[in-house]
């Protein structure tokens, strides 16, 4: 962990970028922050975090399983995704015990079902990649993969976003108005599964979860609108992507974490000095020394 | 303009029931509700008002019965955004990050394309919308900066720009400043002179001797229902909340 004094602030951006994993794992991982971050604002105002939790975490053997399988590992995540999700709502429905309590039990057994599988499973599968992440490993198909989804989840949230807004503002209005509620409940819950997919791989799948909520929650102190705080979101998260990254480069630290540990930096920054709904709000302060 | 046939019912619901997972919350509910009608949904907490507009607005399915909006399924009433449902002040995250005009102009969703891009007509119906709520000077103001009765308005204005021949209106006076219920008990008129039909949940006895032509009383099922001033009196008020008296509830000058 040595730090060079003569370090220049440029050599600091360009020389990781001499090496070809590390512009692989920028992109990527920006890419995948973009999209995490996007959803994010979702997520965020439709109280889906602990939901997110869960979608991340039972992926975890539908991955496994695809992996085995030779099938593209998204198709397995995503089929353990919205399964658990219904799974969820099943038990709740049809017992007394409370849905916070169900949600914590199914995921933990799905998370613990994958950790069983990975190692019975004889394959090349590397437990620490997918529970940690791996950007700075990630494979030729696995960028393919990753672009492939990426897209396709910003093109779905481009299209019903209004509709997901009013999704999560006031489902009860779309519902009267003709709008389909149960398409979009299962379509938010698809690009949940496809978002944990992809961002599994920048953070892995223990903290997954911060980059879909983590973002969200940053942009939501800071504006009032809706479009500012998709915005906000998805800048907040590739600038913690790139920071996170660069340091864990530098410092040699573990990349996911700190790709997360950036982002909970910028969410306390906002937390302390966001100019209306900071601690300290900014804007109060400036208006005193006037 | 669609021309208003007065004789045929707006609502028709015929001995409806709904249960959420085996539990009733409603059941054999009838309601009838012409063009021009206002009435109001009296009930206690938990008597199944909410729910009486949930089944109204297809939100949820019921388990019995027939439910006829201008004489077609509910289903087709969704398309044709002839239902606008506006919900109580609780019922609303006010901190979710949006606009009054971003509101109002949810009330146009039903009728624009997939992207929700809005045409010429559905600004100049939100415009409209906004300006007979008088709140022309908050268009961009986030609904958390409003107050109570500004945030009502903002609701009614989102079913003013729908065009809904049908109103629901779940406690339209809770909670609103003087101003707003003077605003909007002048909106009933219009809407009624425009032959809109509205269905009103209130705690407030005075407003539904006021304002309420019927008032259909609720206890999981129909107490009572018909004109007010027959139909309104203590005993059947009592009855609906389950033997406590009205003066007890609402204070002697109801």
């Amino acid at each position: 962990m040595e730090i060079c004094s003569f370090l220049t602030f440029d050599s600091f951006i360009t020389d990781p970028l001499t090496h070809d994993f590390m512009r692989k794992a920028l992109l990527m991982s920006s890419l995948v922050a973009a999209v995490c971050g996007f959803l994010s604002s979702y997520l965020t105002l439709k109280g889906w975090a602990l939901m997110g939790d869960a979608v991340s975490h039972s992926v975890m053997p539908g991955v496994v399983v695809a992996y085995a399988l030779g099938l593209p590992f998204s198709l397995g995540a995503f089929i353990f995704g919205v399964g658990s999700v219904a799974l969820i709502g099943f038990i709740k429905q049809k017992s007394r015990v409370k849905e916070d309590t169900v949600i914590g039990l199914v995921f933990t057994g799905f998370f613990a079902l994958g950790i069983v599988l990975v190692s019975k499973i004889k394959s090349n599968i590397d437990l620490h990649s997918i529970l940690f992440g791996s950007p700075l490993g990630i494979s030729l198909s696995d960028v393919k993969q990753t672009i492939f989804i990426s897209l396709l989840v910003v093109i779905l949230l481009s299209i019903f976003r209004r509709d997901l807004m009013l999704y999560c503002f006031d489902p009860r209005h779309a519902k009267t108005v003709g709008i389909n509620v149960f398409f979009l409940h299962y379509l938010l819950l698809t690009c949940l599964s496809l978002a944990a997919v992809v961002g599994l791989q920048s953070v892995g799948i223990i903290l997954v979860v911060a980059m879909l909520i983590t973002p969200g929650a940053t942009a939501y102190l800071l504006t009032d609108k809706f479009d500012n705080m998709t915005v906000i979101s998805v800048l907040s998260a590739i600038i913690s992507s790139l920071i996170g990254i660069y340091v864990s480069f530098w410092f040699d630290l573990e990349t996911g974490g700190s790709i997360v540990l950036a982002q909970t930096f910028i969410f306390l920054f906002a937390f302390l000095f966001a100019p209306r709904y900071g601690i300290f709000k900014l804007k109060k302060l400036f208006a005193g020394y006037k | 303009m669609e021309t208003i046939n007065y004789q045929n019912f707006r609502i028709e619901a015929e001995n409806i029931c709904v249960d959420y997972n085996g539990k009733v919350a409603l059941y054999d509910a009838n309601l009838r509700l012409k063009p021009g009608q206002i009435c109001g949904l009296v009930g206690m907490n938990g008597a199944g008002k909410t729910t009486f507009f949930n089944a109204l607005t297809g939100f949820v399915n019921i388990s019995k019965g027939k439910i006829r909006i201008n004489g077609e399924s509910v289903r087709s009433a969704q398309k044709d955004q002839t239902i606008a449902y506006v919900p109580q002040n609780e019922g609303i995250d006010s901190q979710f990050p949006i606009s009054v005009w971003d509101v109002v102009m949810m009330g146009r969703y039903g009728s624009m394309n997939i992207f929700r891009c809005p045409r010429e007509s559905d600004v100049q119906a939100v415009k409209d919308a906004i300006e007979r709520v008088d709140l022309t000077n908050h268009l961009s103001t986030p609904i958390g900066n409003l107050s109570g009765g500004q945030r009502k308005r903002t609701f009614l204005a989102r079913a003013i720009a729908q065009r809904a021949s049908i109103l629901l209106l779940d406690e339209p006076f809770s909670g609103v400043d003087i101003r707003t219920e003077k605003l909007i008990s002048e909106l009933f008129i219009q809407f009624k002179n425009e032959g809109k039909t509205i269905l009103l949940s209130t705690h407030d006895m005075i407003h539904v001797r006021e304002f309420c032509d019927l008032v259909l009383l609720i206890n999981k099922t129909v107490v009572a229902y018909g004109e007010t001033s027959e139909v309104f009196t203590p005993e059947n008020i009592t009855t609906t909340f389950g033997g406590i008296s009205p003066d007890f509830l609402f204070g002697p000058e109801s």
